[in-house]
């Protein structure tokens, strides 16, 4: 089994990244370096691990491939977990988007990091990010991945807070930890509700056990999804739990850019697509409804916000709802793809966004300006010139999440579109989540247009500091340049297809989309010819959003012609709405945690003035009392009265019998006579 | 003469006699005197017994063991009486009351 290179190969991807952890934390401030290279080392190993897995993949070139291992971890006879690992074509593409965007991120922060007073222990920390993520995506079973899942969760919550010396850092971590929290406790529920049903934790049984219906079906299938999909709510940032990304961008930008952009944050989507076979349709519905409410509301709110990197968190919030919706609307692969895609170009714009902020943030300390926010746009423009790199890299990530054609976004974004078009022609109820779809895709062409417009283009804002803008080193370029690379469609259409509007390459010759275990719903075949209908519909829907939202940011912030101003006034409550982010976090705090806190305030208070002051210590009080009249029964009673009195007793009795004692003979004599005579009479008797 | 009860109630006045004087008498003399009274007394008792219940000459060699008992008995008593009155110059048993100490 281990000698199987697609078993231990995938096990190397996931322990060299904890051994670089265990080396860093350990051992990291005393080496060399503060052990950078072991981190960076460790990592481009597994990616090239990564990258050999991927090319056999693609030689073997077989949809059905897969590999399993596993070993028994706990066996209690009827209770049994097995840990183990699963490898197939999905995992492999993933492991892929994983390692290349950590070794991207870990090379990238060797600049943006240096001099860091706590720099080995942020790569020891992105060391246990990359092995949890990993640990996820090889998962074959609920309980190692929700095992993951934390770790993940854990990391996250270390790297958010890595400048925990700010406030904002420190509380930013707690939210975004206790917010996936509550998305875990659904995803707990969720396994417990299917491990009750079906008596298994991995996967294929799960699957098996669903295909039959006899063991979980109906409504308590559709909790049992649900509450599974909660986790991705969590973990993916959908609406309701949404609040955390925006503020995990407190995070260094790599950070940002590797899990609040690429990776981490896919896993929900990651996780949905694993366990697609177990969602009812109705379940499906809900699953889409939230993706769809989430991609268009984080879209309003992006178009109004002024720092760089709230903008792309919103941006990012706004496509993972574009994945759930694909995921709900049941073209599940499409939402893989566009969690490729969106993984190079997003993560990209996060680099690129990182090394504007890099760069901003040292002219502003040459202007010796600690006040300016170096993130906020309105205080760049026209940097198109001295970042050429930076500025034409993240120039195509742009076109790629806009979805125009030539690039990745519009491959995967269409199959999305496509795949939601062709639901509402067959549901015509659920008109609602075409329209919202491509309503957040015209919305996202716009603000990442305004975006591109108010950082690089125009006159600069700050003509002060404008003169120390200057390209990042190479080490930020590196990436930034490959990323970039691979937001063009030609990598996602090899080998056969050089039609910059066709999605048919690698991608879907290998990721084929799997039927429903739940019996009733729609095969895959069924989806797949409903969406190939819809597609060129879509298509040209889809292009025509985006030309929409490009030109519309196109009049406003580079000719000026639309007034933002006028048109914000003109909008009123909608810009005040999406200025302040819907009010989520208001209202959270107003309805959720302020009540939250006083009921903790009463129960407290309850605890302490009432039940701690009258009950434990009236109890103790009683007991006391009652001690102390024990105490007193027992010296007064026991004590004096009986023990004492007992020797008292003996005494007295003593006393009065040793006057019998005279010791004349004739006394004894007669007592001897006195009682024969009684004995005798007694007889008598 | 025929009859048993009056050689008991010889006997029984016999032994009381020599009871009343153990008891009373404070001359250790006395109640020597008293407990020869006493061996008497069983000596009658064995002697009737033995006439009026067929016990043949059992009784009368029994009395006559307790005779030469009581002759021993009396040499022993007087040497420790004696040796009393060498110690404490007293032969009054209330004042030998050594016993009580």
């Amino acid at each position: 089994m281990i000698e199987n290179p697609m078993i231990s190969f995938p096990l190397l991807i996931l322990f060299l990244p904890l051994l670089s952890f265990l080396i860093l934390i350990f051992f990291g401030k005393r080496l060399p370096r503060q052990g950078d290279w072991v981190a960076v080392g460790s990592i481009v190993f597994t990616f090239l691990l990564a990258v050999y897995l991927f090319v056999q993949m693609l030689m073997n070139y077989n949809p059905d491939f897969s590999n399993s291992a596993s070993i028994s971890w706990i066996d209690l006879g009827a209770f049994k977990i097995d840990l183990g690992i699963l490898v197939d074509n999905l995992t492999i593409v993933m492991l892929l988007i994983v390692t290349l965007v950590s070794s991207c991120t870990h090379i990238f922060s060797l600049e943006y990091m240096k001099g860091d007073i706590r720099y080995h222990r942020y790569y020891a920390y992105l060391g246990l990010f990359t092995f949890s993520m990993n640990g996820i995506v090889l998962a074959d079973n609920l309980i190692s991945m929700y095992m993951s899942w934390e770790l993940v969760g854990v990391s996250s919550y270390l790297l958010i807070g890595h400048w925990f010396e700010k406030d904002s850092a420190a509380n930013a971590s707690k939210k975004a930890f206790l917010t996936n929290r509550v998305g875990d406790i659904g995803f707990f529920i969720g396994i417990m509700l299917l491990y009750s049903a079906v008596g298994a934790f991995a996967f294929s049984p799960i699957f098996e056990s669903i295909s039959t219906g006899e063991s979980i079906a109906g409504a308590t299938l559709t909790i049992a999804g649900l509450g599974i999909f909660m986790g991705a709510v969590g973990k993916s940032s959908q609406f309701p739990l949404h609040i955390w990304l925006p503020d995990a961008m407190e995070g260094p930008t790599p950070v940002s850019a590797l899990m609040h952009a690429a990776t981490m944050v896919a896993a929900g989507v990651y996780m949905c697509v694993r366990l697609f076979p177990i969602f009812t349709p109705g379940a499906l519905t809900v699953i889409a409804y939230i993706g769809a409410i989430t991609a268009i509301l984080a879209a309003i709110t992006a178009i109004t916000q002024n720092d760089i990197k709230k903008v792309l968190a919103y941006s990012t919030v706004s496509q993972l709802g574009f994945m759930i919706l694909a995921v709900g609307t049941g073209v599940y692969t499409a939402a893989f793809f566009h969690l490729l895609t969106h993984a190079m170009f997003k993560a990209n714009l996060f680099y690129c966004s990182g090394s504007v902020i890099h760069s901003m943030h040292h002219a502003l300390h040459e202007a010796h300006d600690h006040d300016t926010d170096p993130q906020d746009m309105r205080n760049m423009g026209g940097f198109k010139e001295k970042m050429p790199i930076t500025y034409y890299s993240m120039l195509i990530s742009t076109l790629a999440i806009a979805g125009v054609p030539l690039f990745s976004g519009f491959l995967s974004k269409d199959a999305i579109l496509a795949g939601t078009l062709a639901f509402a022609q067959h549901h015509p109820e659920h008109f609602l989540l075409p329209l919202f779809g491509f309503s957040a895709a015209a919305i996202t062409a716009f603000y990442m247009f305004r975006l591109i417009f108010m950082t690089f283009h125009g006159k600069p804002s700050m003509k002060s500091i404008f003169k120390d803008i200057h390209e990042s080193p190479t080490a930020m370029t590196g990436p930034i340049v490959l990323l970039g690379t691979l937001s063009f469609f030609i990598f996602y259409t090899l080998p056969s297809n050089f039609n910059p509007i066709k999605d048919k390459g690698w991608f879907t010759d290998l990721i084929v989309p799997r039927n429903s275990s739940v019996p009733g719903s729609l095969t895959a075949n069924e989806i797949a010819e409903y969406a190939h209908h819809a597609h060129y519909l879509a298509m040209g829907l889809s292009i025509a959003v985006a030309s929409i939202g490009i030109l519309l940011a196109v009049l406003m912030y580079q000719t000026k012609t639309l007034s933002a101003k006028n048109i914000s006034a003109r909008f009123g409550f909608l810009y005040d709405w999406s200025l302040n982010k819907f009010y989520f976090d208001e209202n959270y705090n107003r309805f959720l945690y302020q009540p939250f806190m006083r009921l903790a305030n009463t129960i407290s208070w309850i605890d302490w003035e009432f039940y701690d002051k009258y009950f434990i210590n009236g109890f103790g009080r009683l007991t006391k009392l009652f001690s102390n009249a024990s105490g007193k029964f027992d010296y007064d009673g026991i004590d004096q009265g009986l023990v004492d009195g007992f020797g008292r007793f003996s005494g007295i009795a003593g006393k009065v019998l040793r006057n019998i004692q005279t010791g004349r003979l004739q006394n004894y004599l007669l007592f001897v006579v006195a009682g024969i005579l009684v004995i005798i009479i007694a007889q008598a008797f | 003469m025929n009859n048993i009860d009056s050689y008991l109630f010889i006997s029984s006045m016999l032994f009381c006699l020599g009871l009343f004087g153990v008891i009373t008498r404070r001359n250790a003399i006395a109640v020597l005197m008293g407990v020869e009274l006493i061996l008497n007394a069983a000596n009658i008792n064995f002697v009737a017994f033995s006439k009026f219940n067929g016990m043949n000459l059992d009784g009368h060699i029994f009395g006559l063991l307790v005779i030469v008992l009581a002759a021993a008995e009396a040499a022993v008593a007087l040497a420790i009486i004696i040796n009393i009155y060498n110690n404490m110059n007293t032969i009054n048993v209330d004042e030998a009351a050594e016993l009580k100490r």
